[in-house]
C-alpha cells in the first residue's frame, strides 16, 4: 500500500533538486538506517576494524614497541619456527582434539536425539534440561572440576581404577596422557546443543515418510539410515561446523586444568596466541598465528558446506 | 500388498501406544548419560560443601557426609575480593543484555521489516564475521584500550560485547513471522517509526527477547578469555577470571577453590531451572533456519 503511493509521489516530482533527493532518501530510509546503525557500530568498531588492523601487524615488525616496519611474511614464517616449533605441536594437538571430539559429539548427540525421540513429553524435556544443565556453566568452572576428578592422589577417577584394582593413572601430569585427559572430558561431556538441535529436527520429520519406508518393508535400521539420515542433513552440517569451529579455539580447558602446561603436551593454538601475544608480547607473531587460526576455520567450513552441500533436499 | 497395509494400519496405534511407555533399555541408556553429564556439576557442589580436609582423604566420600558452609565463610574471609567479582560479572552481564535487547531486536526488525539500499549486503557482511575468531581481534582490541586507558576498567569488556551477530540473526528470524498488518495499522493510527517499535515490536518480539536476554547475559556472566586479558587487577576481576585464579592462590585448599566455583555457578543454574524452556527454544530458533 504505502510504497505505491510512494511510487507515485517520486515520478511527480522527478526533475527536483539534488538536496531534495537526498532528503527525501532520509525520509524513506532513514529510520532503517538508524535502527541497524547501532550494532553496525559496534560490529564496525569492534570487529572489522580489529581484524584488519590485525591483518596489518601480522605483516609489521611489532614486539614491546611499533615501529611501522613492514617485514613481508616474516611474521608467518617465525609463527611455526619460534620456541622451536611449539606452534607446529600446538597444530597437531588441537587438530587431534578436533578430530575425535567433533567424531564423537556428533555421534553421541545423533544417538541420544533418536533415543530422546522415543520418550513422551515429560522425561524429553527432562533428558534435554539434565544435558542442558552444565552448558551454562562456565568452562572454567566444568574445567576445575575436571581437574580435581583427574587429581592423581585424591581424585574419583583413579578411586574408581582402584577398586577394579587398576594402578593410578597421572591423567594430568603424564605427557602422553594429558592431552587425551582433556580430550576424554569434553567427550563426556554430553553436546547439549546437538542433542536439542537433532532432537528438533527429528520431530520435523513426517510421520508418513516413515510409514511409507515401513511399507516397503524397511527395518528399523534402514529406516534410520535411509529416511532420518538424510533428512537431517543440514542440521548434521550445522553442528559439524559448529562443532569444528568450537574445538579449533579450545584453550579455557587446558589453561584451566593444566595452568603451567606439561611441556610441550598441552600446547594448542589458542593457548600459543595467547603466550605469543599477552606473554611475550610479540604481537606480530600472535597475529599471524591467529590468522593462521582464522584460515583453518574458513577453510573447513568451506570444504564442510561443499562436501555436505550434494543433494540436500527438504 | 493389501496384507502390507494392513499391518502397517494395525501396527500404527501399537506404536503410538509404546511411544509412552519408554523401552527399558533405552531409559537405561538416557538415565546413564545423564548421570554422567550431571556428575561434574554433583561433584562441584558436593566438593564446596566438603571441608578441605574432609575432601583430600581415600576412598573420596561420594556423598557429602561432612557437609557444611564454613568453605563459604572462608572463602569471603580469605578471597576478599570475591565479592566483587560477583558485582562486576552482574554489572557486566547485565550492561551487554540491556545493549543487546535494543540493538540486536531495531537491527532484527529493520532486517526482518524494512526495504533499504545495501539491506543484504549489510546483513550477509553481518552474517559472514560469524566466522572471524573473537581471538584474532583482541591484540588490536588490546592495544587500544590501552591507549584509550580503557583497559582494567568494566568499560573494556562491556564494549565490544554491545551487540551479536547471533542475536541479530534471531530477532530478524523472530520478527520475520510478526503479521505485517500489525506494523502497517500501527502506522495508519498515525505512530511514528520509534513509537512502532517501543509500542508494536517490542512487546510482540517478547519471547524471542526472552531468550536472547538469557542466552546474552549466561554468555557474558561465563565469558573468560577477553576479561582476562583486559581486567589486569584482582578487584576488577569478573567471576570466572577470579575463580580460574584461586587455583593458584589457593593451590590444594580445595575447599576454598570449589566454594567459589559453585557460588559461581549456583546463579546460572538457578536461573536455567527457572527458564529452561526459553532456553531450549531459543537453543532451536538460533540454529534451525541457519
Amino acid at each position: 500500500m504505502s510504497e505505491i503511493t510512494l511510487e507515485r509521489e517520486e515520478v511527480e516530482q522527478q526533475p527536483r533538486k539534488v538536496e531534495n533527493r537526498l532528503l527525501r532518501f532520509c525520509k524513506k530510509y532513514g529510520w532503517s538506517y538508524a535502527f541497524v546503525m547501532p550494532s553496525l557500530l559496534v560490529f564496525a568498531l569492534f570487529t572489522l576494524v580489529p581484524v584488519v588492523w590485525a591483518l596489518i601487524i601480522s605483516f609489521q615488525h611489532y614486539d614491546f614497541a611499533w615501529d611501522g616496519t613492514w617485514v613481508g611474511f616474516s611474521n608467518y614464517i617465525h609463527a611455526f619456527t619460534t620456541d622451536d616449533g611449539a606452534f607446529v605441536r600446538a597444530l597437531g594437538h588441537t587438530l587431534y582434539y578436533t578430530v575425535i571430539t567433533v567424531v564423537a559429539n556428533i555421534f553421541i548427540a545423533l544417538i541420544l536425539a533418536g533415543l530422546v525421540q522415543s520418550c513422551n513429553s515429560f522425561w524429553r524435556t527432562f533428558f534435554l534440561a539434565a544435558y542442558y544443565l552444565p552448558a551454562v556453566t562456565s568452562v572454567v568452572i566444568i574445567a576445575i572440576t575436571w581437574r580435581w576428578i583427574y587429581n592423581s592422589e585424591f581424585g574419583l577417577l583413579n578411586y574408581l581404577l582402584s577398586l577394579v584394582h587398576l594402578p593410578p593413572v597421572r591423567w594430568l601430569s603424564d605427557p602422553n596422557i594429558v592431552l587425551n585427559s582433556i580430550t576424554l572430558s569434553t567427550v563426556l561431556t554430553v553436546p547439549a546443543t546437538g542433542v536439542v538441535l537433532f532432537n528438533a529436527a527429528m520431530s520435523g520429520i513426517p510421520t508418513e515418510l516413515y510409514e511409507a519406508a515401513k511399507i516397503d518393508g524397511a527395518g528399523a535400521i534402514r529406516r534410520w539410515w535411509s529416511v532420518t539420515l538424510p533428512l537431517i542433513k543440514p542440521t548434521t552440517l550445522y553442528l559439524v561446523v559448529l562443532y569444528t569451529i568450537a574445538s579449533f579455539q579450545v584453550f579455557e580447558k587446558v589453561f584451566v586444568m593444566v595452568p603451567s602446561g606439561v611441556g610441550d603436551s598441552t600446547q594448542v593454538v589458542v593457548l600459543q596466541i595467547y603466550q605469543n601475544a599477552f606473554q611475550e608480547f610479540r604481537y606480530g607473531i600472535a597475529s599471524a598465528q591467529a590468522f593462521i587460526l582464522f584460515l583453518m576455520i574458513i577453510s573447513v567450513a568451506l570444504v564442510q558446506f561443499r562436501f555436505f552441500r550434494t543433494n540436500v533436499e527438504y | 500388498m493389501a496384507l502390507r497395509i494392513a499391518q502397517a494400519n494395525g501396527a500404527a496405534p501399537a506404536r503410538k501406544h509404546s511411544r509412552k511407555r519408554i523401552p527399558w533399555l533405552t531409559w537405561l541408556a538416557l538415565a546413564v548419560t545423564a548421570i554422567i553429564s550431571l556428575w561434574p556439576m554433583y561433584w562441584l557442589f558436593t566438593t564446596a560443601l566438603t571441608p578441605t580436609s574432609y575432601a583430600i582423604k581415600t576412598p573420596p566420600d561420594i556423598l557429602p557426609l561432612h557437609a557444611s558452609l564454613s568453605n563459604f565463610q572462608r572463602l569471603f574471609s580469605e578471597a576478599t575480593d570475591y565479592g566483587s567479582w560477583m558485582s562486576n560479572s552482574l554489572i557486566v552481564a547485565l550492561a551487554i543484555t540491556i545493549f543487546h535487547i535494543f540493538f540486536d531486536t531495531l537491527a532484527g526488525y529493520a532486517f526482518a521489516k524494512k526495504r533499504f539500499p545495501g539491506r543484504n549486503l549489510l546483513f550477509w557482511t553481518l552474517i559472514a564475521t560469524l566466522m572471524v575468531p573473537a581471538y584474532v581481534t583482541f591484540i588490536p582490541l588490546y592495544i587500544v584500550s590501552h591507549d584509550l586507558h580503557l583497559l582494567n576498567t568494566l568499560w573494556a569488556v562491556i564494549l565490544p560485547g554491545m551487540a551479536s551477530v547471533f542475536g541479530i540473526f534471531l530477532m530478524r528470524q523472530y520478527i520475520q513471522t510478526l503479521p505485517g498488518d500489525l506494523l502497517d495499522a500501527a502506522r495508519i493510527d498515525g505512530c511514528g517509526e520509534l513509537r512502532t517499535f517501543w509500542h508494536v515490536v517490542l512487546p510482540l518480539s517478547r519471547p524471542a527477547i526472552g531468550a536472547l536476554a538469557i542466552f546474552t547475559f549466561v554468555q557474558h556472566w561465563n565469558d573468560f578469555f577477553w576479561p582476562l586479558i583486559a581486567l589486569t587487577t584482582s578487584n576488577n576481576y569478573t567471576l570466572p577470571v577470579g575463580v580460574a585464579g584461586l587455583q593458584g592462590e589457593f593451590s590444594t585448599d580445595y575447599g576454598i577453590i570449589f566454594a567459589g566455583a559453585a557460588l559461581a555457578a549456583l546463579p546460572m543454574i538457578i536461573f536455567f531451572l527457572i527458564f529452561q524452556r526459553s532456553f531450549l527454544r531459543g537453543v532451536r530458533m538460533g540454529a534451525l533456519k541457519g
